[in-house]
């Protein structure tokens, strides 16, 4: 099966190939789905591809551009769980995240209680 | 024994009655596709030598991108023509066996996520949708400086620049709203949709920062539909330049519900 990327432009609002022409799938593209997509079944001779330098490799390929997202106000990678797994155990991250936004409201509340009950006496 | 050890590389399960590929198909080790069945599915595997893909060697080779290029697009190659007869669960890069008992093995432990996977991707394919910020025009030439002007041609660069990074800022804003609308419309089209984090500008040829990188699992009927739309789209955001890729083997929707990260 070839994937060849089509263009398609705003202003001539047809499609077109990327050079004119149908291109080879471009290699960040396989690479993002082979490494964590497809169904993960350790094999009998196990190696973390997390562990790895490869890890690196993708990073250059997809992270570079996490600024450019956040300057558009794009953060939906924070709960993405590869990303996540890069600091620590996904889910462990995740967790903290939801335990910090409940103290974080938790405080709110408390502290609105005193100044309620401030004006109250 | 014999003088080179060997293991199994795994490529995907498919349904028991799927075909293999034609036989000149080659993979990852050059070497001849074969099947290991149990449980009523098929895993598509090939012998490859142990001291290229075997645990010591893969931790080396994955490191070097030569080899990492070359061995993922023949993994994808062979992928992709098993999804050209039937559904496949594809498998991540290097899942690899020491031999066929623990390949069936698998195929009979994790038959009921086999077969639910299988089940969802039959008759779909994922397309890849990626959104990039189209170029912001640029902001009106200022009128050249009056002769003694207080503002000299330095505060007038200044001036310039500020507009222009404006005028960018602005472009990725609209880029990025246009990013969520079409990712919204195609949602619609299909039956499951997966946002990747975007790609490093120049990976795809494309130098303009890329704000949405998604992929789709349409229904093959849609398929068509699903294309128009994305043409479709495009005409009515004029903030985004839109890039389909597809149909992939649905790489993106076969893992479990908790990393398939559907929205």
């Amino acid at each position: 099966m070839t994937s060849s990327e089509i263009i398609s432009s705003g202003s001539a609002g047809a499609m077109r190939g990327v050079g004119g022409g149908p291109q080879t799938t471009n290699l960040g593209d396989i690479l993002e789905r082979i490494l964590d997509k497809g169904l993960v079944i350790a094999g009998d001779i196990q190696v973390n591809l997390l562990d790895i330098e490869l890890l690196t490799i993708k990073l250059r390929l997809v992270i570079a551009s996490l600024d450019t997202a956040r300057q558009a106000g794009i953060n939906w990678w924070e709960s993405d769980p590869w990303l996540n797994s890069l600091a620590a155990d996904g889910s462990r991250g995740k967790e903290l995240a939801e335990e910090n936004r409940r103290l974080r409201g938790r405080i709110q509340a408390l502290e609105s209680g005193e100044r309620d009950n401030g004006r109250a006496r | 024994m014999t003088a080179e050890a060997r293991c199994v590389w795994l490529y995907a399960v498919t349904a028991d009655d799927a075909g293999l590929p034609p036989d000149g198909a080659s993979g990852v080790g050059g070497g001849r596709l074969r099947a290991v069945r149990a449980a009523g599915l098929t895993a598509v595997v090939e012998d490859v030598a142990e001291d290229e893909f075997g645990e010591a060697a893969l931790r080396r080779n994955l490191e070097d991108l030569d080899w990492l290029e070359r061995t993922a697009r023949a993994h994808h190659a062979v992928i992709g023509a098993l999804a050209g007869h039937g559904p496949v669960v594809p498998m991540r890069l290097a899942t690899v066996y020491s031999g066929d008992d623990p390949v069936a093995d698998t195929l009979r432990r994790r038959n009921g996520d086999l077969r639910e996977a299988l089940l969802r991707v039959k008759g779909r394919g994922e397309w890849g949708v990626k959104a990039y910020a189209a170029a912001p025009a640029d902001p009106a030439p200022e009128p050249p400086g009056r002769p003694g002007d207080a503002t000299g041609p330095g505060a007038a660069y200044l001036q310039r620049r500020r507009a222009q990074l404006s005028s960018r800022t602005n472009a990725r804003q609209e880029a990025a709203a246009g990013a969520q609308a079409v990712h919204a419309e195609l949602i619609r089209l299909s039956v499951s949709a997966r946002r990747y984090p975007p790609q490093a500008p120049g990976l795809a040829g494309q130098t303009a920062p890329m704000v949405l990188n998604a992929a789709y699992l349409v229904a093959d009927e849609r398929a068509g539909e699903f294309a128009a739309a994305v043409n479709d789209l495009t005409g009515r955001h004029r903030s985004v330049l839109l890039a389909l890729t597809g149909p992939w083997p649905a790489y993106s929707f076969v893992g479990g519900s908790g990393t398939s990260g559907e929205e």
